[in-house]
């Protein structure tokens, strides 16, 4: 194929009922614009947000999955960082 | 374990240790995702089988797309429109999610239209009615969710998570199918003819839909031992005869089966013999329509070129334009008026 393969962009849209953008899936598109009006027919035909983001797919950095031990194991032996963690005597009731 | 050890171990032993956590990640129902390492086959079965997804979706618009302009309604008109237009979603999210696996767009689109690539057989059978776009919808759709739902589980990540996506917006397509039967079923006798003819003629080749019988399918035993597929083609085709049959009685139509009967000690529908003859000629290209549907394809994506073409363009001139601005503020901004 000549000179038409257009740019990868990642969509995040946010729900209606507020929190965060979240990823839904990707799309091609020649700039930012056509991107986003990608992301509204693609992604939201059914008015499944309020607010999209898009991003370069390429302006991603990703973690290495064979880093996951180093990134996050040293997390999963802080078990003093949940709650769970600490007894409170029964009779003081839910806290 | 030291470097000097680790070094010394050879490449085999590291790669069988690989393909070992692979197979361990599977069996422990973890997602495969696309920067995980994979063995070289379920990669290829992957974009064998999302492309091929991808490109039923697309190619599935144009039965379909053939009735818009004659809709019996605008409710009708309405409702196939945003159908169609789903199905080219669809595809999009699906050609997204073979992406992942690092194959271009333009490849998958290049191997379809050189018809290197397969798409569902179903798509070349002709609309002849209105109530074929009843039948599609409840017998296609309905056969093409049975498929679906237990993909929504694949072990690889982008595909389940777009087959999540696709059911849960498919779910009106069935419907909107089975209320165009229930219509025509309840009319005039010309219209129920209609409704009849149409289960005649798509019935057998729905249940095609599904494969080839398990004894024969070339693709299943790894599918099944990856994950990728959750149920054998000949239990999904009975799960959608068993909820399909009470559906076409409560039309008062008559499947066109003659050995159709119900088993009480098994709770199933047994039915007679699939036309496996039929299935290969429409797969290797003979089918009604499968020249018309390569040759719309084709005509549409070469008459599109120019559009892509002047996308990139017209980017690349904004670009310009921009950084033009930038360089010069006063100058450009008169420019461009």
């Amino acid at each position: 194929m000549t000179e038409t393969s257009w740019p990868l962009w990642e969509v995040f849209i946010r729900t209606r009922n507020g929190g965060s953008h979240r990823h839904v899936g990707s799309l091609h598109a020649v700039d930012a614009t056509m991107a986003l009006h990608h992301a509204r027919d693609a992604y939201a035909r059914r008015g499944e947000g309020v607010s999209i983001w898009v991003v370069p797919s390429a302006a991603i950095t990703a973690s290495d999955p064979g880093d996951r031990d180093l990134l996050f194991e040293p997390a999963a032996s802080k078990i003093y960082r949940h709650p769970t963690f600490y007894e409170v005597p029964d009779d003081v009731g839910h806290m | 374990m030291s470097i000097k050890a680790l070094d010394s171990r050879n490449a085999a032993t590291i790669a069988a240790d690989r393909e070992a956590r692979f197979e361990a990640r599977i069996g422990a129902e973890e997602k495969i995702e696309p920067n995980d390492w994979m063995p070289e086959r379920y990669r290829h079965t992957l974009i064998r089988q999302i492309g091929q997804h991808a490109h039923s979706e697309i190619v599935g618009m144009l039965p379909e797309g053939n009735w818009i302009t004659r809709a019996p309604s605008l409710r009708r008109k309405a409702a196939l429109l945003a159908k169609v237009q789903d199905e080219g979603g669809h595809g999009l999210y699906l050609y997204a999610a073979a992406e992942t696996l690092g194959v271009s767009r333009e490849a998958l689109v290049d191997q379809f239209l050189a018809g290197t690539a397969k798409y569902a057989s179903i798509f070349n059978y002709p609309t002849l009615t209105w109530a074929d776009i009843g039948a599609i919808g409840w017998l296609v759709d309905g056969a093409a969710i049975m498929n679906q739902v237990p993909l929504c589980r694949c072990s690889y990540g982008p595909y389940a998570r777009a087959m999540l996506r696709i059911c849960k917006e498919e779910s009106f397509h069935q419907r909107q199918g089975y209320e165009i039967m229930v219509v025509l079923a309840r009319g005039t006798p010309g219209q129920r003819s209609m409704a009849q003819d149409a289960l005649n003629r798509w019935w057998w080749p729905v249940l095609m839909m599904f494969g080839p019988p398990d004894q024969e399918s070339q693709h299943s035993d790894a599918s099944m031992a990856w994950k990728i597929k959750r149920f054998t083609n000949d239990e999904l085709r009975q799960k959608f005869v068993d909820a399909t049959v009470p559906q076409a009685h409560y039309l008062n139509l008559t499947i066109p089966d003659r050995s159709l009967k119900f088993n009480a000690a098994t709770g199933h529908w047994e039915f007679g013999q699939i036309d496996w003859d039929e299935f290969k000629r429409v797969i290797a290209g003979f089918g009604p329509c499968n020249a018309e549907r390569m040759r719309v394809r084709r005509a549409a994506h070469a008459e599109g070129a120019w559009v892509r073409e002047a996308a990139v363009a017209f980017a690349r001139k904004r670009r310009a334009a921009a950084a033009a601005v930038e360089a010069t503020p006063a100058r450009a901004q008169a420019a461009l008026g």
